[in-house]
């Protein structure tokens, strides 16, 4: 078993009081709380810190702790023999059990209800997993390995960590922050109590050519200028297949053309819209013939984009 | 080890849960449960009928409250303006996302 410093992890003295506890750790939860951070590893953080609380917090847990003794964070540890008779009650295996698993079993007041109070149920504890999809993903449905480690107890009452996969199906239609529920694939509930959930957010890689926007998704689409006034035919790629797209005469940069149904499926029924957002894109290298075109078309046409700002400018004198 | 092969349900799905139901998925009590309803942070189906049903949706929601809860010792009323502050957070990040996919991403 792996040693946690809790004291460090809320950035206390050993000797803190209770309200020092407190207050660290909700100024911590106050930074790293996953509902209201968005700060990149936030989580993981507030897992820390919150299995620290939950064990400083209580006066018997806390106690039961610092009987192990201090050691570096990440040290190989076993607890002392006669640890387990007085503070656990509940027979774990200390090889493959994690320390959080061995607190989180105390169930505060120091005593596992498995111990005093057998007929005591519980429930299983609920885990949340992120899973990143790519677009395609999203748009065909996909099945994802999941690979989990939860605390059970064995037919024996010993604690362990347990491997369990999963092969979970994602259905098309699934889309950023979606938030999906596998009933009863969470912790054992103990005792006859119901086994916990496990509950999967989706999380959608970003694609190098569509933005995505709940089922929406937006595409640059350049056209060349003469394109662009002219109108022309040209293919865009969805992800349902290249499609051809009419462009109409007089086509304005910053236009968004709208492709029906081309977007991500819907969960239910239906599919979002695809918009093609033009930019109007200029040759970067001209040739003689091309630039004797230009010229031809500067000389030859009325047009002025900047009309609009004579009317506010003050006459010259 | 064991694989398993496993569906998983929409929470976006219309699927009707009743407030005991809603309590222990939750870990909420029933009776905040029915006090967070009071403050409209969590709204059922239909607010007019005697027993109250929700959508799966609510379980995010309730979930949060009980998290809030639970990691920062507030009471309902507390979770009530938390949730609050919290969608509108959300309703402000799915604008802004909306907004970005419209940016074109090449500049010219």
């Amino acid at each position: 078993m792996k040693y946690k410093d809790y004291y460090r992890t809320l950035g206390v003295e050993r000797s803190a009081a209770e309200a020092d506890i407190k207050k660290a750790y909700r100024k911590l939860a106050r930074k790293y709380h996953p509902d209201v951070s968005k700060e990149p590893g936030a989580e993981a953080k507030f897992k820390e810190i919150s299995e620290a609380y939950m064990t400083l917090k209580d006066v018997d847990k806390r106690a039961a702790y610092d009987q192990l003794g201090a050691h570096p964070s990440g040290q190989e540890f076993r607890p002392p023999p006669d640890w387990q008779r007085e503070f656990s009650g509940t027979p774990f295996a200390a090889d493959d059990v994690d320390l959080a698993d061995l607190f989180a079993s105390l169930r505060g007041g120091g005593r596992h209800p498995g111990h005093d109070g057998r007929t005591l149920s519980m429930p299983g504890q609920d885990y949340e997993v992120t899973v990143h999809i790519t677009l395609e993903q999203a748009f065909h449905g996909a099945k994802v390995d999941l690979d989990l480690t939860m605390p059970e107890y064995d037919a024996n009452g010993i604690l362990h960590r347990a491997p369990h996969a999963f092969k979970v199906r994602i259905p098309k239609g699934a889309t950023d922050g979606q938030r999906l529920r596998l009933p009863g694939k969470g912790g054992k509930g103990f005792n006859g109590g119901r086994d916990g959930d496990l509950y999967v957010n989706v999380v959608l890689h970003p694609h190098s050519l569509y933005r995505v926007s709940g089922h929406d998704l937006y595409l640059d689409l350049p056209l060349t200028p003469w394109e662009a006034v002219l109108g022309a035919t040209v293919q865009v790629p969805t992800p349902h297949g290249p499609v051809r797209l009419k462009v109409p005469a007089g086509t304005q940069g910053g236009q968004q053309l709208r492709l029906s149904k081309r977007g991500l499926p819907r969960p239910s029924t239906g599919e979002g819209d695809l918009f093609a957002l033009v930019q109007i894109v200029l040759p970067t290298v001209t040739n003689e013939q091309e630039r004797t075109l230009f010229k031809q078309l500067a000389d030859g046409s009325t047009f002025n984009p900047r009309g609009h700002f004579e009317q506010d400018m003050p006459h010259e004198n | 080890m064991r694989i398993e092969l496993t569906e998983i349900f929409w929470l976006r799905e219309h699927h009707a849960l009743s407030v005991n139901q809603l309590a222990e998925l939750s870990d909420l009590s029933a009776a905040e449960i029915n006090e967070l309803v009071d403050y409209g942070a969590i709204t059922p189906i239909d607010p007019d009928v005697a027993e109250l049903t929700f959508d799966t949706q609510c379980l995010v929601v309730a979930q949060t409250a009980c998290r809030l809860r639970d990691d920062f010792d507030l009471d309902t009323q507390g979770v009530a303006l938390a949730l609050a502050l919290l969608d509108r957070v959300r309703q402000l990040e799915a604008q802004l996302q909306d907004l970005r996919a419209r940016l074109p991403r090449r500049v010219v």
